[in-house]
């Protein structure tokens, strides 16, 4: 069942990126699909964000959590407004987290 | 579609590099992959398939992520492909600009996903944005895939990923995508409710389901705003 899984989900990710390049440009040039087209990609990554840093998913049910991953997220920030490169954020940010669970 | 100047070989020299940079950064980021598939109960080949053939980094947490909290694994697939419908929007955006037909399109589009797109998006020409997205895709999905089998080998000596805050690393990657992106008040009122609507609905519904939730975010501040 987890292979049938995998190659589902890898299919289904195949079609949707190639019906995005395959759509008529008439349709691209609609002001409302390029207002949502300009805000998808920042409501999407702030989401994943948030699930992913706030979130339990560990139980049968998803919770909010505070740990760590809050304090490899705001490391993340500084390192941001450092203008680090992204290696040295994504490194802070598990450094971090590492550090706080150590101690 | 080409209204800028080609662009000259040194300038294509630099988007090369650029792209390189980040193709290693992020494909680095796929040892993540690599150590959570496998500590969530994924099989080392399972992992690497996912990498190979789903290529899109936010579906394969989404996945490992549902399978990880004892879900169904058709339900992490299901989260997975919600989560890649965002690449169908970069589509959306490079296809006119790319300029690719049959095959070569059916080829590409393996390759779209947040690093490419953002590599090539904003080119002015039609060479510089295959230049962008060409290194940024291939080189991703080369790293990416070392980088998943190198992480799901050693996720099984190394133990817990948490101990090394590998799960502090997804957020902070994210973060890094999502930072050059909060250049307007808009962008930042639609990242503020993105995420109190995510938060909201993290304990309410099933893995996956947040994220796209917060997608209504962006059809609903469309819908309000007048062009201007």
């Amino acid at each position: 069942m987890t292979w049938i899984a995998i190659v589902a989900c890898g299919l289904a990710c195949y079609l949707l990126k190639l019906a995005g390049l395959s759509v008529p440009e008439r349709v691209l040039e609609q002001p409302l699909v390029q207002r949502v087209g300009d805000l998808l990609p920042v409501v999407l990554l702030t989401a994943l964000i948030a699930v992913q840093v706030f979130s339990n998913a560990e139980g049968a049910h998803p919770t909010l959590t505070l740990d760590a991953r809050v304090a490899g997220l705001g490391a993340a920030a500084v390192a941001l407004v450092l203008r680090a490169p992204f290696l040295v954020v994504v490194l802070v940010a598990a450094a971090t987290a590492a550090l706080v669970r150590l101690l | 579609m080409d209204t800028q100047p080609e662009p000259t070989a040194s300038e294509l020299r630099q988007i090369v590099r650029e792209g390189i940079a980040v193709a290693v950064a992020t494909g680095t980021y796929g040892i993540s992959v690599g150590a959570v598939g496998v500590s969530s109960g994924l099989s080392v080949a399972q992992t690497c398939a996912l990498s190979l053939l789903v290529f899109t980094g936010a579906s394969q947490f989404a996945f490992i992520g549902v399978i990880a909290s004892g879900g169904a694994p058709l339900l992490g697939a299901a989260s997975g492909i919600l989560l890649g419908a965002r690449n169908t929007l970069y589509g959306l955006r490079l296809g006119a600009l790319l300029g690719w037909r049959g095959a070569r399109r059916a080829a590409a589009a393996h390759l779209v996903i947040d690093e490419s797109a953002a590599m090539s998006v904003t080119r002015g020409s039609t060479s510089a944005a295959r230049t962008g997205f060409l290194t940024t895709g291939i080189g991703v999905f080369v790293l990416w895939n070392l980088a998943t089998l190198g992480g799901a080998l050693a996720g099984e000596s190394l133990g817990d990923p948490r101990d090394y805050g590998l799960d502090a690393a997804v957020g902070g990657a994210f973060l890094a995508l999502l930072w050059p992106r909060l250049d307007s008040i808009t962008s930042r009122a639609a990242a503020l409710l993105a995420a109190a609507l995510a938060l909201a609905l993290v304990p309410l519904t099933p893995a996956g389901v947040p994220v796209l939730a917060a997608a209504v975010v962006a059809l609903g501040l469309a819908l309000s705003g007048r062009p201007r």
